[in-house]
């Protein structure tokens, strides 16, 4: 066992979905990082809500209205404490870190200029990539992109080199889905804002590890996923500073983000309600809100020395699995170890540890210019979170040893 | 349709040596997952090598986590249609054998009426073929049953 205080048995009771048997075997669930599990207080939240409270909010003129309401900003509220943002009007609900990405961009796009230049790091996921490809489109700015190196470390001087009048957006990801670098993204803020840049930062594969404060940061956006932290999917997060988010015109139109609408004239909710059109997700939000609370109920100095111990123990492992090479060794990683194993197809690796009981992401991981840059077509990634054990990583290695028995 | 000779095609034992029952039949005696696979992969090393040449644009059939390419040609003297299937992972390469194994060597009306997942489902492989796995398998029958409509 780990030299934590957490208490797994105890944990892994909080998520009845890991005590089940896939394919004859028990499951060992190894893709957290593509959507993480969620504990006994988040499906309560989520019946508790539907059985008791269900109503649209900001509404209806009775009780089941007012605490529907009351609920859905205290999830707010719960968010803005989460990631110590200033103020709760800062946190706005989106469907998830692709829409809240969508909306900076596209929001940018109107004040962006032809030759303006955007600046995205080579491992982005693809929702960290294309909207800005397609305000750049719009608007003719131009895409900079920051290298890494062989570690998969961002090259974090080349930025000075990027950085020009032109310069006007930095967006990076705070940790790479693909190769679990925690990159060091207060540098690149205070060097982008020396510059007068608007700094964006995919927090989703960072918030279930670790803990973010936006005011220490001091970027201008950040956004995150409710599902990768435990939480319900179809509920994500944009954090924006407010003068930012003031300047950034509506993304939808409709319901709830208007003040008043006439066919002359419309004139926009304030914040937060400016960005939520229509009917938001509120049991989503009501029970993300149950995900955070339990989440930052846990020892979280206890989850990340468990976290790292069993990160520590599969780079360990993996070197007694011939032909097997980590993808992504940088010095700060979260729990995520992409590979490959010469000779074997990661989509070949990804069915036969199936097979075993045991789930694993294979495939490109939405960073095809980083498997481009890799020089791979794809990757097997295993992802752990808190709720995983170290007798589960010996099983991995155990089960990558059967199968390249099985190819011998 | 390929400009890869005949011959080419014809030398592939799957669909003429190697059939369904075949498959079929070498299934029924192995125990568990283990061997199930292990006959799978064999049967994807035994694939007949595709031509590089091949592995372009037009013949290929996207799949999230492998690549996998087809070509195929009609011999106009026994009306068959001939097919070849490439894949950089074994397993979709062993799983292409099955598709092979119904479809390769037969008129376009046989192919037609040929049921390839009533395979898989007695294979206990049915999952592979389902429209959530992104491996291009299903695209590859799909492809096969459309070239046989062109035909």
């Amino acid at each position: 066992m780990s030299n934590s205080t957490l208490n797994l048995d105890e944990i892994r009771q909080q998520f009845p979905i890991l005590n089940q048997e896939v394919n004859g075997k028990p499951l060992i669930y190894l893709d957290s990082a593509a959507s993480a599990q969620k504990p006994l207080a988040v499906l309560e939240a989520i019946e508790h809500y539907y059985r008791n409270d269900n109503s649209n909010v900001h509404r209806g003129a009775h009780t089941l209205g007012d605490r529907a309401t009351k609920n859905f900003e205290a999830a707010r509220d719960t968010v803005q404490k989460f990631i110590n943002a200033k103020s709760r009007q800062e946190i706005i609900w989106t469907k998830g870190t692709t829409e809240a990405i969508n909306i900076i961009a596209s929001g940018l796009s109107s004040s962006l200029e032809k030759g303006d230049e955007i600046i995205v790091s080579r491992m982005e996921h693809h929702a960290n990539i294309v909207p800005w490809q397609m305000a750049a489109e719009k608007c003719g700015a131009i895409i900079r992109v920051l290298d890494i190196n062989e570690q998969g470390e961002l090259n974090v001087d080349q930025l000075d080199s990027l950085l020009n009048e032109r310069s006007k957006v930095l967006a990076v990801t705070h940790v790479s889905n693909v190769l679990g670098t925690i990159n060091p993204v207060k540098t690149l803020i205070q060097k982008a804002q020396k510059n007068g840049l608007i700094t964006v930062i995919d927090g989703a594969q960072a918030v279930p590890h670790f803990q973010v404060d936006v005011q220490d940061l001091d970027c201008d956006f950040y956004v995150f996923s409710s599902h990768k932290l435990f939480g319900p999917t179809g509920l994500g997060v944009l954090y924006g500073k407010t003068a930012q988010l003031e300047s950034l015109p509506p993304y939808q139109g409709g319901g709830e983000m208007i003040e008043r609408v006439s066919f002359d004239h419309t004139t926009y909710n304030v914040l937060p309600y400016k960005f939520e059109a229509g009917t938001p997700a509120i049991s989503e939000a009501v029970s993300f809100a149950a995900a955070i609370d339990y989440f930052t109920g846990l020892d979280r100095a206890a989850v990340e020395v468990h976290e790292q111990a069993l990160l520590v123990s599969a780079h360990e492992q993996a070197k007694n699995i011939p032909g097997l090479r980590i993808i992504g060794t940088a010095k700060q990683k979260v729990p995520v170890m992409s590979f490959e194993i010469e000779g074997l197809h990661s989509s070949d690796i990804g069915t036969l540890l199936d097979q075993q009981g045991i789930g694993i992401r294979t495939g490109h991981h939405c960073a095809m210019p980083l498997m481009d840059y890799l020089g791979v077509s794809g990757t097997a990634r295993a992802s752990f979170a808190f709720y995983n054990t170290l007798e589960e990583v010996d099983q991995l290695f155990t089960s990558l040893a059967k199968i390249q028995r099985m190819f011998a | 349709m390929s400009e890869i000779d005949l011959a080419t095609f014809k030398a592939s034992p799957f669909g003429t040596e190697i059939c369904q029952t075949d498959i079929l039949e070498a299934f029924e005696f192995l125990d568990d997952w283990e061997e199930r696979y292990s006959y799978i992969i064999d049967l994807g090393k035994s694939l007949p090598a595709f031509p590089e040449s091949e592995k372009i644009e037009q013949n290929f059939i996207h799949g999230c986590q492998s690549q996998v390419w087809l070509i195929h040609k009609m011999d106009e003297a026994d009306k068959k249609l001939y097919l070849l299937i490439e894949s950089d992972a074994i397993i979709v390469k062993g799983l292409a054998a099955v598709v092979l194994a119904t479809f390769n060597a037969k008129t376009p009306d046989e192919i037609k009426t040929l049921d390839v997942e009533a395979l898989f489902e007695k294979m206990d492989l049915i999952r592979h073929i389902s429209p959530t796995r992104g491996n291009g398998l299903r695209s590859m029958i799909e492809r096969v049953k459309l070239i046989a409509q062109n035909n």
